[in-house]
């Protein structure tokens, strides 16, 4: 049985990790095969699945996780001015200390529970945020961004070579980390978190964690002191929020306080929930939806609908252009939201619960079927 | 003596507005069960209402500008003030305050169609199933009006007469150069007239009273044979008013753009969450406190001694408020206690 469980979770693993890898090559035909947006997909991949961890499996709905994205970014873009340009360094200083981040919120943040908790998270949010662009400015270089700059002391680097003219990029022992690389290296990392989920999902502690998600009390009638394993969640989830954050500055050594806004927070809860919260797949499928549709709708303008709507007559060509222009370009956004309480109000397990009660309709209505034949 | 005085008026201004924001959420909160995190959306309509009215009354022609005679020049000129002269410059003047009229009605209209075609739909759901819609909705909302307004703050200036300052200083005997705006003065005093009218509506109508019994024991109240929905319906109503009349008020002084409601309701939340939920003298007393410490807090004889302290100190209130007390200072018993 277990073996048996074992040999699942390889399978799983070995589909996952050639689907993750082949992305450039079956993208292709939708036109989304581009290395940024593929890095977007497996770094918002990772926030999502670290996310899901939390919310999915307790129910706490946090709208904090950004601050743990912005710390790790800003971790790494200073492991890069001061240490090395070598990602290695920058991706676990970035994870070990947003978990330590994660951990003081947590620890306060968990004591309470249900719209307290929700409130809580956002709380410290807004006052990270606002710390980032006042006090802690000689640190996040407020407004403007931390940047990497020619006279970084970079000191791990100089010990090996002189530096060199204009500033260097981020590499993994001198393979450069844009482009697909960065991509690749994005995904390995994608696939490390993916594999921690599987096997926190399949855990006498994921376990815990749903039954702290269906009832708490129970739970703790039962002998548990449920608070542990939320605050292990939770900062679990926060490392993986941090793990994301470097990869963003890997791929893109800066970071801004814009990112730790509880706003960010939010996209992420929309990923999950679109693509199903507490499921294991649901969270990626959520960010490729919504990475994709971004891509494709923020570059839509009012020129390429009069050519997508060319078929028409030129009354309800100009007709739909006006209708749908709102929606696209700028108005992404709008778009979002709509999806969103749609998502909600309609399907609030997401689009793996829809995949879910499609099934069961088809094999319901065979099964009844074939029991009124033996009826007969 | 000035300083702190002046930073008191600030404090109670912008705790006027939390308090106005924060009213509204718990009367939907303790009605409805709903937590609302469009609220601030509501208050930002309400703001644009004042935009949008003075919009209108400033709608204008191209006419030649006499003024000027070495070649035909031309001049924006509103209709107003071609149909009825001075008195027609007088309305757009007073643009904000005339806005009241207008956005009352538009904001109770808001106010019911969310609740009877959104809101109605989640009382049984989760909590965070609500607050997931409402902040959807909220989006929705922001986004609508970026694509009329545009992303830019729209600078809604108050009546010329009441633009100035106001020499409060030599009022009380103090300093000469102790002075503070006009509008913003108006601003509180208007703020107080609200919070007083909605708790003398709640307190001295049949209407009031059926609401806080529902407040207290709803499933009871709807035995009693009310229809109870119906009443909250209108209570969220109510809401959405006092939301949009704060947001309206507010305009002069902040002018408005289409993220301001954001900002407001987490300050706002965190305001109801500090009173304790679904305490409406709570929400109120909380937000000029809180408003008040915010001020205080900018002082810079303090931000000198803590750095960074004005920026979170609403929050790390809240935080030591809800580790401490979890009912907030003036919430009931085994209201969310959780």
């Amino acid at each position: 049985m277990i073996l048996e469980k074992k040999r699942s979770d390889l399978v799983t693993m070995i589909l996952f990790s050639m689907v993750v890898l082949s992305m450039p090559i079956w993208l292709n035909p939708l036109g989304a095969n581009y290395p940024d947006l593929l890095q977007k997909f497996a770094i918002f991949g990772i926030f999502a699945i670290g996310y899901n961890i939390l919310f999915g499996l307790t129910g706490y709905l946090s709208f904090g996780h950004a601050i743990f994205l912005g710390v790790g970014s800003y971790t790494a873009v200073w492991s890069f001015k001061l240490l090395s340009m070598n990602v290695i360094p920058a991706v676990i200083s970035s994870v070990i200390l947003a978990g330590i981040v994660a951990a003081f919120v947590g620890f306060v943040s968990l004591r309470r529970s249900g719209i307290y908790f929700s409130i809580l998270t956002l709380a410290f949010a807004q006052m990270f945020y606002n710390l980032a662009y006042s006090v802690l400015t000689p640190i996040t270089n407020g407004e403007t961004g931390l940047q990497l700059a020619l006279e970084d002391p970079r000191v791990i680097d100089r010990l090996f070579s002189t530096a060199g003219e204009g500033l260097p990029s981020t590499e993994l022992f001198g393979l450069s980390m844009s482009g697909y690389s960065g991509f690749y290296f994005c995904a390995v990392m994608l696939i490390v978190a993916f594999y921690v989920s599987l096997k926190i999902f399949n855990s006498p502690f994921g376990l815990k964690l749903k039954a702290i998600k269906s009832n708490q009390h129970r739970m703790k009638y039962t002998g548990y002191n449920t608070r542990p394993y939320l605050l292990t969640a939770f900062i679990i989830s926060g490392m993986f929020a941090g793990l994301a954050g470097a990869l963003m500055a890997v791929t893109d050594p800066l970071a801004g306080a814009e990112r730790m806004q509880w706003t960010a927070s939010g996209e992420v809860v929309l990923m999950t929930i679109l693509g199903g919260v507490g499921t294991l797949y649901g969270p990626l499928l959520g960010v490729v939806i919504i990475k994709y549709l971004e891509n494709i709708f923020s570059a839509v303008n009012e020129a390429v609908l009069q050519t997508f709507f060319d078929f028409l007559p030129s009354w309800l060509q100009d007709t739909m252009v006006v209708i749908v222009s709102p929606f696209v370009g700028e108005g992404w956004h709008l778009t979002l939201g709509l999806m969103f309480m749609g998502i909600v109000i309609f399907l609030p397990g997401g689009i793996t619960e829809g995949f879910q009660k499609m099934k069961k309709r088809f094999f319901t209505k065979e099964n009844s079927e074939s029991s009124n034949q033996e009826g007969k | 003596m000035d300083a702190i005085l002046i930073q008191l008026l600030n404090g109670l201004d912008k705790g006027a507005a939390y308090a106005l924001i924060a009213l509204g959420l718990t009367l939907v909160f303790g009605t409805l069960g709903v937590v609302n995190f469009a609220h601030g959306a509501l208050f930002m309509l309400g703001a644009f209402c004042a935009v949008t009215f003075q919009k209108i009354l400033t709608i204008s022609v191209k006419v030649v500008d006499p003024s000027i005679t070495f070649f035909t020049a031309y001049k924006e000129q509103p209709y107003l003030e071609i149909w009825f002269g001075d008195v027609g410059l007088a309305i757009i003047d007073y643009a904000v305050p005339l806005s009241i009229f207008m956005a009352i009605p538009v904001m109770l209209l808001i106010g019911l169609v969310m609740e009877r075609g959104l809101i109605r739909h989640f009382y049984k759901r989760t909590h965070a199933e609500q607050i997931l819609v409402t902040f959807g909705l909220a989006i929705v909302i922001q986004e609508v009006i970026r694509h009329f307004f545009g992303a830019n703050p729209i600078p809604t200036p108050a009546p010329d007469i009441v633009s100035s300052s106001a020499a409060i200083g030599s009022w009380l005997g103090l300093s000469e150069n102790l002075v503070y705006p006009w509008w913003r003065l108006i601003y509180l005093a208007f703020s107080a007239l609200i919070i007083t009218s909605v708790f003398a509506f709640l307190q001295l109508t049949t209407f009031g009273m059926i609401v806080r019994a529902g407040m207290f024991d709803r499933q009871m109240v709807g035995f009693l044979g009310i229809d109870v929905q119906r009443k909250f319906t209108i209570v969220f109503g109510l809401a959405a008013v006092v939301a949009g009349l704060a947001g309206v008020m507010y305009a002069p002084i902040l002018p408005p753009d289409y993220h301001m409601g954001m900002d407001f309701l987490v300050l706002s939340f965190v305001v109801v969450v500090v009173g304790g939920m679904g305490s409406l003298g709570g929400a109120v007393a909380a937000g000029f406190l809180l408003g008040i410490l915010q001020s205080f807090a900018s002082m810079t004889v303090i931000t000198e001694l803590v750095p960074g302290i004005d920026q979170v100190i609403i929050y790390l209130v809240a935080v030591i408020v809800l580790l401490t007390r979890p009912r907030g200072l003036m919430g009931r018993k085994g209201v969310m206690e959780d």
